[in-house]
């Protein structure tokens, strides 16, 4: 039950997941435990296997159990301190289903959109992140025989989680199980790689520490985590700092000065050297003077005397560097070519993982590609031998994130001041958030129309139509008013519209249908008009609840009037009189229009005038009556 | 032999990952794993002992080597060499001894199976072991015949046999074999009833109305302290809680399952309740050959703790913690670094543990040892399975179990690697 790797793989090979998937179908039956070969963890499955046991019998679709660890992310630089991009997690706290599940969320917008539902059908849930995904998965076999049907699946995190999750296919379900006492890391990059080495050495994999694992007759551990072998050659002048290893049949050098570092075995250390925070692996030859700070150093590898590795660099097997020569920052270096056609990403991800899993070629490496490299010596200073690969534009700025050296202090300063920037903005822009796509997917957002007049426009000017249609309808099939009414209503409900906007969208099909009526002179158009409002005014009357809808249905007809049906212009006063006459119109509305049209434009003033006649009469009636009273 | 090769390894991967918890566990499969590796050795026509000195020395480095934490390990394979050592000693002493009978009465021996020549093979054994190391109190009381019946000279088995003296060299070479399985079968007999033989003596130890002290969670105090329950002793036990672990929190939970008044305190609250307590008694990782203790981490306060306030500290050891080695001894690990998330949740500190900024190195250490060392001038009483011993004694009791060629039994392997 007891699982460790402790040998880097290089690169992750995600392509070859589905080839291992079809494999693997046809030899297991049950549940299996998928653990990456590059994982290290001290945990103990049987309680995982247990309740991912007992789920499978409660619920058939639990296919898949989830190991997470609790891990805070860097607020500053938003990556975890395996240097994997932050992780969001929403997880049901009670059932432990695992919900949402985003490695690659977008920082610079600030935020993340879940699908609604999620909410909706989860009492609660808690988006988390500060979790740490181990890689240690227990499977049933159906994740087996959904990556066979879904050959498109080719990483198990990105396609096959996400998909699962996004698509709810056949219903199955992710759960996770959450490790407190036990370690579990996954090394896919330098900056895990550091990390878990480090974590190894202050012994939170235990009993997989170098001590226990090796017996102590070949390393011992003492104080401040110095672990040495007990045949190391140190020099009495040789300062070993805190937290290092030394590894059996090392010879180290007058005042060399080795701290946070790891030192593999028969390597030999020249006097003066200062190495910190390296990873040198076997046989290595370190002449003096030398300069390591945070790098890695394969198999085999020469560094002449006075050389300097400055933070980063990863020298790959065998490599020579000539005397004095500094390495520069974050950069790789191999005694392979680097690869120079790059058409895309994927031939990219496969060249590295080939040569970068150099064990496999480092035996033609011995004899074969020796000679033709003297001539790039140059390359590595005098007496050098390997290529420096050039990062690509682009990348060199995120070359630090996943770098073996630490953060430096002015790239961490650069982003603590952008972040304060971020923040000031979105503080700023207080709705940052509603404004984003995930709220506007409630259709029905009565909030919607005060920032988007455009789409409420268009919904008005459908919405006329189809009122207009049912209008018509009603009149042709003759439908009861009460059903119209009814009709009206119910669109509009499903529109979102005020009843303002009804009232005024009837008056508008009525006067249309007057107008199409076929007319001769103004007089049969006006009987027309009355004819019609005659007819229906209880139609009209039903949306016309207070003055406000009723100055609606005053201006619309204006509108009209001007635009689309131009015969009314004549008429203008007429119909206003039969409105009022048919008590669709008040006169305290009539009168406040008339009140509000005084101050406005001249050209706005036209059907004022023309009515002016009967406005007059209006008031002089309303006088009357208070002098009556 | 294959099978034994793979009851070897998959000891041996037990012990590296720390499988086996306990002292007697662990001493209890060693020497059953020993007992195989011998039943297993093909014995030549001479010089046997050392055959299967040789092959018990070849597992027992590896064993040791896997985790040289556990004495206790290292304690049995140098019982078991011991025993190979006795054994073939008796046994010859035992022949030269049955030619000279022999020569008197040629007929008598296959017919006369009292104890008379076993005696003879017995005493003359005894001499010859009184010539192999210095006289000690123990050798001079074995001298006397009728102290044969001293249990841990584990050598009776070959002298109640020491009859087939003129039987040719196959059926002796058998014959060291069976008695060294059958001395071995004795010391695993030993090892798990040590338990109770410690126990037997709680009685008088522990008076009415006492107050105990003791640390963490031990099985041999556990029964020691249930013993004294058993014989209507009515007494009080205080249990300080045994950080990081809390095991201490079991042995309470267990103790009051068993009717004893109990008081849960922490580490830290020793030195404020000592001064109640009439006596301190807890178990031990491993007793040095000096009568200094290896502890479970803490004990040593509590030690300091009874000192100050002339508190009788009591260890209770089986005897396969009694180690032939001394503290300074360069091969003596005395403690181990386990994992720290004992002490803290990683998740909880990993924003503390970030490597990623500043030098490279979290400025957070945790370091979460296993072990204490008591000084033997801190002990005032070791009860063992054979009774009670004075720190100063321990150096003769282990001359008794211990042969001083074996001491040094992995200084020699670890120059060979």
């Amino acid at each position: 039950m007891f699982g460790i790797y402790l040998r880097p793989s290089w690169f992750g090979a995600c392509f070859t997941q589905y080839a291992l998937f079809f494999s693997l179908s046809f030899q297991i039956h049950g549940d299996f435990v998928l653990i990456r070969g590059d994982t290290v963890s001290n945990m103990s499955l049987t309680q995982a296997l247990q309740e991912h046991k007992d789920r499978r019998k409660k619920d058939a679709n639990a296919i898949m159990t989830m190991v997470v660890k609790q891990s805070k992310p860097s607020p500053i630089t938003q990556q975890s301190r395996l240097g994997t991009d932050e992780l969001f997690m929403a997880i049901n706290p009670v059932t432990k289903q695992l919900l949402y599940y985003e490695d690659k969320a977008e920082y610079s917008k600030g935020f993340i959109s879940l699908d609604k539902t999620l909410i909706a059908d989860n009492p609660s849930v808690i988006l988390h992140n500060d979790k740490q995904d181990c890689y240690i998965d227990i499977c049933s076999q159906e994740v087996l025989s959904l990556f066979t049907d879904n050959f498109d699946y080719q990483h198990l995190r990105r396609h096959f989680v996400k998909g699962l999750l996004v698509d709810d296919i056949m219903g199955y379900k992710i759960f996770t199980h959450e490790i407190h006492s036990s370690y579990a890391a996954r090394i896919d990059n330098f900056r895990s790689y550091d990390t878990i080495s480090k974590d190894i050495i202050q012994r939170w994999t235990y009993p997989f520490v170098p001590d226990v694992l090796c017996g102590s007759s070949a390393i011992k551990v003492e104080r401040q985590g110095t672990y040495r072998a007990s045949d190391v050659t140190l020099s009495r002048s040789a300062q070993l700092g805190s937290f290092i290893f030394i590894g059996q049949g090392t010879k180290i050098g007058n005042d060399t000065k080795i701290s946070h570092s790891v030192i593999g075995e028969r390597c030999t250390i020249g006097s003066n050297v200062t190495i910190e925070g390296s990873y040198i692996w076997n046989n290595v030859t370190i002449e003096d003077g030398c300069q390591l700070r945070n790098a890695i150093v394969c198999d085999g590898v020469i560094l002449k005397s006075g050389a300097v590795l400055q933070p980063g660099v990863i020298l790959s097997f065998k490599v020579v560097v000539g005397q004095q020569f500094v390495v520069p920052a974050y950069s790789k270096v191999s005694l392979l070519q680097q690869p120079t056609q790059q058409d895309s990403d994927e031939e990219l991800e496969y060249a590295d993982s080939t040569s970068g899993t150099g064990e496999l070629r480092s035996d033609k490496l011995n004899g074969d590609i020796a000679p033709d490299l003297s001539e790039t010596a140059s390359e590595l200073g005098t007496g050098g031998v390997g290529y420096i690969w050039k990062v690509f534009e682009g990348a060199y700025d995120e070359e630090w994130r996943h770098s073996v050296a630490p953060i430096p202090t002015d790239k961490l300063v650069k982003l603590m001041l952008d972040r304060d920037e971020d923040e000031e903005l979105l503080t700023q822009d207080g709705n940052v958030i509603s404004a984003s796509g995930e709220l506007k997917t409630d259709s029905d957002g009565n909030g919607s129309e005060d920032d988007d007049n455009e789409d409420s426009r268009d919904d008005y000017v459908s919405f006329e139509k189809e009122v207009e249609a049912t209008f018509l309808r009603a009149v042709h099939e003759n439908v009861k008013v009460d059903l119209a009414v009814l009709e009206v209503n119910a669109l509009r409900l499903s529109y979102n519209m005020a009843s303002v906007d009804c009232g005024g969208a009837i008056f508008y099909s009525m006067m249309k249908l007057a107008v199409e009526s076929p007319h001769n002179s103004a007089s049969e158009l006006h009987r027309n008009a009355a004819d019609i409002v005659t007819t229906w005014q209880k139609l009209l009357k039903s949306f016309l609840h207070d003055i406000d809808e009723e100055i609606e249905v005053i201006l619309k007809f204006e509108e009209m009037c001007l635009e689309s049906a131009k015969d009314f212009a004549a008429l203008f006063p007429q119909i206003l009189h039969l409105l009022y006459d048919k008590e669709i119109l008040q006169e305290d509305a009539i009168l406040r229009w008339a009140d509000e049209k005084e101050g406005a434009d001249e050209s706005d003033k036209v059907f004022l005038k023309r009515s002016e006649k009967f406005i007059q009469w209006l008031r002089e009636a309303e006088e009357e009556e208070e002098e009556d009273e | 032999m294959p099978d034994t090769q793979a009851l070897v390894n998959d000891f041996l991967n037990k012990l590296k990952k720390r499988k086996i918890e306990g002292s007697q566990a662990t001493a209890k499969q060693t020497a059953e794993l020993l007992r195989s590796v011998i039943s297993q050795t093909r014995m030549p026509y001479t010089n046997q002992a050392a055959a299967l000195i040789h092959s018990v020395k070849a597992v027992g480095e590896r064993l040791i080597a896997a985790n040289p934490v556990e004495l206790a390990v290292g304690n049995v394979v140098r019982r078991v060499l011991h025993i190979v050592r006795e054994e073939d000693l008796s046994l010859t002493t035992a022949a030269m001894a049955g030619l000279n009978l022999s020569a008197e009465s040629d007929d008598e021996d296959d017919t006369d199976r009292d104890n008379h020549p076993a005696l003879s093979a017995a005493a003359i054994a005894a001499a010859s072991r009184s010539t192999l190391r210095p006289p000690s109190l123990q050798t001079l009381l074995e001298d006397v015949p009728d102290s044969a019946a001293v249990p841990h000279t584990s050598s009776s088995g070959g002298d109640s046999e020491g009859k087939s003296k003129s039987a040719d060299k196959s059926s002796r070479s058998r014959k060291l074999k069976h008695d060294v399985i059958e001395a071995v079968n004795e010391l695993i007999q030993d090892i798990s009833t040590c338990h109770e033989l410690i126990a037997e003596q709680a009685v008088e130890h522990i008076h009415q109305n006492e107050v105990i002290l003791t640390l963490g969670s031990s099985r041999t105090v556990l029964e020691f302290l249930c013993a004294a329950k058993e014989k209507k002793r009515s007494f009080r036990v205080f249990v300080a809680e045994g950080a990081p672990r809390y095991q201490g929190h079991l042995l309470a939970k267990e103790l009051v399952t068993r009717g004893l008044q109990t008081t849960l305190i922490t580490d830290s609250a020793v030195f404020a309740m000592i001064s109640r307590v009439n006596m301190v008694i807890v178990g031990a990782h491993a007793v040095m050959a000096n009568g200094g203790v290896i502890a479970p981490v803490g004990l040593n306060m509590v030690a300091l703790a009874a000192q100050k306030h002339a508190v009788p500290f009591v260890v209770l050891a089986g005897s396969h913690k009694l180690c032939p080695l001394y503290p300074h001894h360069p091969e003596v690990l005395l403690n181990e670094l386990r994992s720290p998330s004992e002490l803290l949740d990683f998740g909880e500190f990993s924003d503390c543990l970030d490597f990623g900024s500043g030098i490279g190195a979290p400025l957070l250490h945790v370091v979460n040892p296993t072990f204490d060392y008591v000084p033997p001038k801190l002990v005032s009483l070791f009860i063992t399975d054979t009774g009670g011993h004075n720190p100063s004694y321990m150096y003769r009791l282990i001359a008794d179990y211990y042969s001083a060629d074996d001491l040094v039994l992995e200084r020699r392997t670890t120059s060979g690697n």
